[in-house]
């Protein structure tokens, strides 16, 4: 499903070059609930990026379900982000002033679906997302914090992704909205999807099932934990 | 996806009302003012154009010199070099269509118990179609009436509301001029103008009756003669055509010593329309600075907006969403906000150019290439900075536009 070999992303800065990836490699197969952990300045961001097809690698390959991402343009890049990958950011980053049928419904703007299987499909998602149905035709600015992010959750799963990536998703929740988030996430990896989550709470990567640790644009360790949330020791020095 | 495309900027210019309604304000005064300004200029160039036409059409006003008397001048127009054989030998020249000579007099004119102090002309039927007289009640004297010295008289209508009252038709009734009686046999149509020489405080009558019974002792003599050109173009042709026979007939050599002098109305036209000439440039430089500041005030409005708006163009780009079509979005809102505006400013611009006219009683003309002027630069500013900025944010990559701040 995924597969990194040997990423490396360089920012260069006038004549300062900053390595932020150092040569990554790891696979991550279909139906995986992996998070990847690091401190800040880590690379994490970096590699999620790449991973979201947000950002090309300076060298190195990523393949994305059989289509090799590093070598994309502009637009196929979109289009790869369209139809394969569901983001969910810290942000939220909803459009403001938008009720949250259109939020859910954007990536599908400029598609070929009609307008009725659109809102079918929204609300779908959204039911998905735990997110109640009568707040539907509210504004985005009117929900709470965990209302939207479930209403950026049921967005990145409208085209029904292969992978869904979740950057910081609970970093502006609430430690209990956090939990109920994050148990959406583990309910949704045990219907099958792939997640991909990006933090550096310790908590919460504990909710996957694999934890990929980063530090200085290196892997440090990749340890699988099974099906339960058992603490990996590793992780924290 | 058109579809998409309309709605999508439908729903951000509507979500965000007084944004859409401030950048749209921008343009509206931008091309109200320039509009409205420029048709308050050029209806007055306009006006004074038409009062000049109405002296008359192509125009040569031919005047006696001025008379010399122990070395002392009293005047140009104050000699008598001017006659009736001129006026007469005058209208055979080939640029020339009509020849009005007249004789001009103040008296005093009396009818019923009312009484006025106006201008008396002694002219021809011809002197209608030289200097535009139109004629509102009963009709202008004749040839015939001219040939037999009959004692009638058309009013203008500023004279015939000083003896008759305003709008009575006095046509049938009689008026003593220097206490000699004449008919009335019409009323001219309004010249417009008031105050000194005003065009419809005159009296009119044949030139033989003037001389017979009113100019007395200068008979032979007329106070000047109007001169119709065949054509604008030809009015330069005609006037040297006169110059010359009036010369010839006057047994002159030298054409500086001339005994009578020449004024032709295009000499009037271009003294008039550089005055207004200078007052719409005035009224423009004014209406451009107004535009300029509308489209700083577009721009402004544009570019803020856009700049706030990148998170917003990181997020389509981050979801799957092409450039092509952030791009076409972008151009949507920018061209149907400053279309609408437009719309409205001309609207506006026009509305306030009829109340200009009303108010201030003024002809308003609210020209094209006003409207066109005005639209086209507020357009262009403000779908060069609603697009070109968005254009610039589609082009980032989406991690750089969402976290802009």
């Amino acid at each position: 499903m995924i597969e990194c070999n040997d990423l490396v992303k360089i920012y260069r800065n006038g004549d300062v070059e900053t390595k932020a990836l150092k040569g990554v490699s790891f696979k991550i197969e279909e139906g995986e609930f992996v998070a990847i952990i690091g401190p800040s300045g880590s690379g994490k961001s970096t590699l999620m990026h790449i991973l979201g097809a947000l950002d090309t690698p300076t060298s190195g390959k990523y393949v994305l379900d059989s289509h090799e991402v590093s070598r994309l343009n502009d637009d196929q890049l979109s289009d790869i982000r369209r139809n394969k990958i569901g983001f969910v950011f810290q942000a939220f980053n909803l459009l403001p002033r938008t009720t949250v049928l259109r939020n859910v419904m954007l990536p599908l703007l400029y598609s070929d679906t009609s307008a009725k299987e659109r809102e079918q499909r929204a609300r779908e998602s959204l039911h998905y997302a735990g997110m109640d149905e009568d707040k539907i035709n509210n504004l985005s600015n009117q929900l709470s914090g965990g209302q939207m992010q479930r209403v950026a959750i049921a967005r990145a799963l409208i085209n029904n992704p292969a992978i869904i990536l979740a950057d910081e998703p609970t970093g502006n929740l609430d430690t209990k909205t956090s939990q109920i988030v994050m148990q959406t996430f583990r309910e949704l990896n045990d219907k099958g999807h792939t997640i991909v989550l990006i933090t550096h709470e310790t908590d919460i990567a504990k909710f996957s099932d694999r934890i990929i640790s980063i530090r200085d644009g290196v892997i440090e360790s990749d340890v699988r934990n099974g099906r339960k949330n058992t603490v990996v020791q590793k992780t924290k020095q | 996806m058109i579809f998409d495309l309309f709605k999508e900027t439908i729903w951000s210019l509507t979500g965000n009302k007084v944004r859409s309604a401030l950048t749209m304000l921008g343009i509206i005064i931008g091309i109200a003012s320039v509009i409205a300004m420029v048709a308050i200029g050029q209806g007055a160039q306009n006006s004074i154009a038409q009062n000049i036409q109405s002296l008359g059409s192509n125009l040569i006003i031919v005047m006696p010199g001025s008379q010399q008397g122990g070395g002392i001048s009293q005047g140009r127009g104050s000699a008598q070099t001017l006659t009736r054989e001129d006026a007469t030998a005058l209208g055979t020249l080939p640029d020339v269509q009509a020849v009005a000579p007249e004789i001009s007099r103040r008296y005093q004119v009396t009818a019923g118990g009312n009484n006025t102090n106006t201008q008396v002309d002694g002219s021809l039927p011809s002197y209608m179609q030289v200097r535009n007289v139109q004629i509102d009640l009963g009709s202008f004297f004749t040839d015939q009436q001219v040939q037999s010295g009959a004692k009638v008289a058309v009013l203008g209508p500023t004279a015939r509301d000083d003896l008759f009252g305003a709008d009575a038709n006095p046509v049938g009734a009689s008026v003593h001029i220097n206490n000699v009686a004449f008919t009335v046999i019409g009323v001219t149509v309004s010249k417009g103008g008031s105050g000194f020489n005003n065009p419809d405080d005159y009296i009119y009558v044949p030139i033989t009756a003037d001389q017979y019974y009113l100019a007395g002792a200068n008979a032979n003599y007329v106070s000047d003669i109007s001169v119709a050109a065949t054509s604008s173009d030809t009015i330069a042709t005609a006037q040297q055509e006169v110059t010359d026979l009036l010369l010839q007939r006057h047994k002159i050599t030298d054409p500086t010593a001339a005994d009578f002098s020449i004024l032709n109305q295009s000499d009037i036209i271009s003294a008039a329309s550089s005055v207004t000439g200078t007052f719409t440039t005035l009224l423009a430089s004014i209406a451009g600075i107004s535009l300029l500041v509308g489209g700083i005030g577009i721009m402004n409005m544009m570019l803020t907006t856009v700049t706030e708006r990148t998170r917003e163009i990181g997020l389509r780009k981050a979801v799957g969403i092409r450039k092509i079509y952030i791009n076409l979005q972008f151009l949507a809102e920018a061209v149907v906000l400053t279309f609408l505006g437009g719309a409205i400013g001309i609207l506006l611009g026009w509305i306030t150019s009829i109340v200009a006219s009303r108010l201030l009683n003024m002809t308003t003309v609210v020209s094209p290439s006003a409207v066109f002027l005005a639209f086209g630069v507020s357009a262009a500013i403000g779908i060069i900075f609603g697009f070109y900025p968005a254009r610039r944010a589609a082009a980032l990559s989406p991690i750089e536009a969402l976290r802009y701040e």
